[in-house]
């Protein structure tokens, strides 16, 4: 088996391109600059278009469009980018557009510090846009998993024509560590479910029950194509008719929510009797997993849960970990953006610990044990 | 004489078009009917793209493919979409509104030459949102948002995207007869093409201007803007120049062979190292070949690289974790091995060599101040030894001396992960660097 030693970044670049990915459009930033470096080499190798836009907004509108004709759509920033993205975060969940979106995570707010990694914007990707309309982030913790979650990230995408966000961090995008993504066992690739050919006509949102996902027709297709920002129908024409006004709402919500199981990537590591539990994600996860051996060796019984999906919120998974400790940990490279979504799911008499921190550094596995009282 | 297939491309199924009576869209969206009706193109082939804007409500009169987008972006989803399929005809409806919000997207693709048609329907000022004043509303013009006339200057947009590059630009007003002919010709262009239609917005400007057609003509003479044909320099449309410069270069895409534990290795724990030198002097590219010899025999590594974001300047760190477990917690609490090699290292890492305990062992250039601390001290002449070697390859000798002196993995992986990456020439002079920091070691520090 073979080694490589590469950084996080080249990792999403090279599951962009494992998951078929032939569209790039991103506008430079640190740490997020080298994916965009990697995927403007990688891209037209395979056939694709990688450009770098005049601005985050520019980002965003290529991506929506070209995903819309028919690729396979990726586009790259951290914190200061994502805000610019805003606006186009609700016109892609409005057409329901499949697009991956990485955030590599640094130190906010505004500048920050833009060599630094944090992980600024948790809850700022949740509410990125206008709507308050569900979205799915992943979150990797290691280099192997940039490339696995990235390649997966396409796979949602596509599968619940949807954004979906990379949450990575300077510290997992610019560290080189020794991996064999090729070792990575991935699942078959996803793509969109396509429109028949032979129809009358084409419905750009059509769906039966609210949780369907509706088929596309590309735009340059066998069908003509319509795409609006403004409240639609299922033909994509503009709508002021409340009740369709909220079925569509009600379908946007639906097809993300009630999909969250199929979502939900958790490695759950459960001790039998715990009265500890420590829910991780991203970069600190593996202060967590040092953390919580150390507990063990000492005789602590401890439960481990580490997100790989952060948003749908895996509830039944943390819900039922919960179930019979007395106290639950969450450490994070912020002031506490996860801690307040377990503290929204824990029972009264379980204690909701967060061991935050932002100030560039990482939390390290002593923090986790001293302030989370894990010993 | 061939039949005519399409005889217009809109539909009244959902009513008329919706523009207040004497709206300059209604008849630039008609022009444009007849523009496709001329060119007979397949409705499939077209995308009307459109903005926010009285001006984004006609897309959907078309039955060709429609995409009404953000205000202010169209330019960049008919950009996305003409990129992602270069066979479909775009043609983005923008409004002067639009042209301000996002003027940065009409500069850069006038810029690019995308070949895709842009058509502004320019009424002076915003006729969605109340008749606010525009990017083009002329000084002394009055809006809702000048009540005593505009202070501010217009921007000529045909003048701006020409500047900024555009290869086919075109000034014309709602009134003129030949509008149909002169879209057409627009949308056969096969690089970016813009037209400015100059309009009355009948609820607002008009209204508060008292402008009719005759006042519309004395304000285009007024401004002194050309009207007509104004620029028609064809060249190459960016997805050609796209993929002949990726023909004509050589692929940047470098594939090394994946790396084969062969060599053994002494490492029983998680080792963390640091390395400390200045910008130019290969710390982070020989960092990531030294680990990668450590992968060679067998270890997991990790490194992060801290440095100025002037690359050029000052110092350059990098930090190795070397394992024979899977790496887990990535930061360096306690160095275990310590190499400084410069001035400028060592005032980045200053306080942490202060805290080194006396498990590190702490390799430095000879000639450095060091400040005081408990690490273990090995002092050995790297700069002139690497010198000697070569230009830029003292950071191969001092990790030679770390490596000799360590045992942790042969000094042969090292040389084999430099040749792995390294062209011949560059290689060998590394690798007698590498061997020479390695007698060092021998020699005792
Ligand atoms: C980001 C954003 N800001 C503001 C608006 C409100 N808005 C809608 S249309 C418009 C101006 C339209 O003017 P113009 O582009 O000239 O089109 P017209 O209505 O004159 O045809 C504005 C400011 C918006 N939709 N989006
Ligand atoms: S407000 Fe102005 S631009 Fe809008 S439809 Fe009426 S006349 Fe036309
Ligand atoms: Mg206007």
């Amino acid at each position: 088996m073979g080694y490589e030693f590469i950084e996080g970044n080249e990792a999403i670049a090279r599951g962009a391109i494992k998951a078929k990915c032939d569209f790039v459009a991103s506008y430079p930033i640190t740490p997020a600059s080298s994916i965009l470096h990697y995927l403007l080499r990688l891209v037209p190798e395979v056939g694709g278009i990688a450009i770098q836009a005049e601005d985050e907004i520019a980002s965003m509108g290529f991506c929506i469009a070209a995903s819309m004709a028919g690729r396979r759509v990726l586009t790259s920033t951290s914190g200061p980018g994502m805000s610019l993205y805003s606006e186009n975060i609700g016109l892609a969940i409005m057409g329901e557009t499949p697009m991956v979106i990485v955030d590599v995570q640094r130190q906010g707010p505004a500048t920050g510090s833009a060599t630094k990694g944090a992980e600024s914007d948790i809850q700022f990707t949740r509410w990125s846009t206008s709507g308050g309309l569900p979205i799915i982030a992943l979150s990797p913790a290691t280099v192997g998993e940039a490339y696995e979650l990235t390649y997966i990230a396409f796979n949602f995408a596509e599968k619940y024509r949807t954004p979906v966000f990379i949450l990575t961090n300077k510290e997992i995008g610019v560290t080189k560590e020794s991996v064999s993504l090729d070792s990575i066992k991935l699942p078959p690739l996803v793509e969109r479910k396509r429109v028949p050919t032979g129809q009358d006509r084409y419905f750009p949102h059509y769906f039966e029950s609210a949780e369907e996902v509706p088929a596309i027709s590309d735009f340059g297709g066998e069908y003509v194509a319509r795409f609006t920002t403004s409240t639609h129908d299922k033909t994509a024409y503009l709508t002021t008719k409340p009740e369709i006004i909220q079925e569509m709402i009600d379908h946007y919500a639906a097809k993300i929510d009630r999909a969250a199981d199929d979502i939900a990537l958790v490695k759950e590591d459960l001790e039998e009797g715990a009265d500890i539990l420590v829910i991780s994600y991203g970069i600190i996860s593996r202060s967590a997993a040092v953390a919580v051996r150390r507990a063990r060796a000492q005789g602590r019984k401890v439960s481990s849960l580490v997100l790989q999906t952060l948003w749908p919120v895996p509830e039944k998974v943390i819900e039922s970990a919960m179930c019979g400790v007395k106290k639950v940990i969450i450490p994070e490279m912020n002031m506490g953006q996860y801690l307040v979504e377990v503290e929204r799911l824990a029972p009264p008499e379980v204690e909701v610990v967060g061991v935050c921190k932002m100030n560039t550094t990482l939390v390290s596995p002593e923090e986790i044990i001293e302030r989370g009282g894990l010993l | 004489m061939s039949t005519v297939k399409y005889k217009t491309y809109m539909t009244d199924a959902i009513g008329p078009l919706p523009f207040c009576p004497g709206c300059g869209h209604t008849p630039l969206i008609k022009a444009l009917d007849k523009a496709l009706v001329k060119l007979q193109l397949d409705p499939k082939e077209v995308v009307i793209v459109t903005d926010i804007g009285c001006i984004g409500l006609s897309c959907r009169y078309f039955i060709t493919n429609a995409f009404h987008g953000l205000h202010g972006r169209s330019i960049t989803y008919g950009c996305g979409l003409k990129l992602a399929r270069p066979e479909l005809k775009v043609i983005v409806l923008k409004g002067d509104g639009g042209c301000g919000i996002g003027g940065t997207h009409l500069l850069n693709v006038a810029r690019r030459n995308i070949g895709i048609t842009l058509i502004v329907g320019n009424n002076f000022n915003y006729g969605m949102t109340g008749g606010q004043h525009s990017v083009t509303t002329p000084t002394d013009g009055r809006t809702t948002t000048t009540p005593w006339g505009n202070v501010e200057g217009p921007m000529d947009l045909c003048a701006t995207a020409i500047a900024a590059g555009a290869p086919w630009v075109y000034r014309a007003t709602m009134f003129d007869k030949d509008l149909p002919d002169v879209i057409a010709t627009a949308i056969e262009q096969p690089g970016f093409a813009m037209l400015d239609v100059w309009e009355l917005c009948a609820a607002y400007y008009v209204a508060l201007n008292e402008l009719d057609k005759k006042e519309l003509f004395s304000l285009l003479d007024g401004l002194s803007f050309e009207r007509g044909l104004l620029a028609d320099k064809p060249r190459p449309e960016y997805s050609e120049r796209y993929w002949a410069a990726y023909k004509a270069g050589k692929s940047t895409v470098k594939k090394k062979p994946p790396i084969e534990p062969k060599y053994a290795n002494t490492v029983t724990k998680q080792t963390g190292i640091f390395i400390a030198g200045s910008a130019g002097q290969k710390i982070r590219s020989t960092a990531t070949l030294f680990a990668e010899g450590a992968m060679f025999a067998g270890l997991n590594a990790t490194q992060k690289d801290d440095y100025p974001i002037t690359v050029q300047t000052g110092h350059s760190v990098s930090e190795i974790i070397l394992s024979p477990e899977t790496i887990e917690y990535t930061g360096i609490n306690s160095p275990d091995l310590f190499v400084l090699i410069s001035e400028d290292g060592l005032k980045r890492v200053r306080s942490q060599v202060e805290k080194l305990p006396e498990t590190c062992i702490l390799y430095a250039e000879e000639k450095l101040q060091l400040p005081e601390t408990n690490a273990r001290v090995r002092r050995f002449p790297f700069s002139r030894i690497g010198r000697d070697v070569g230009r830029l390859s003292v950071a191969a000798t001092a990790l030679g001396t770390m490596l000799a002196d360590t045992r942790m993995f042969p000094v042969e992986a090292f040389a084999e992960a430099i040749r792995r990456s390294q062209s011949p020439a560059i290689a060998e002079i590394n690798v007698k660097a590498l061997s020479a920091g390695a007698e060092l070691a021998a020699k005792g520090g």
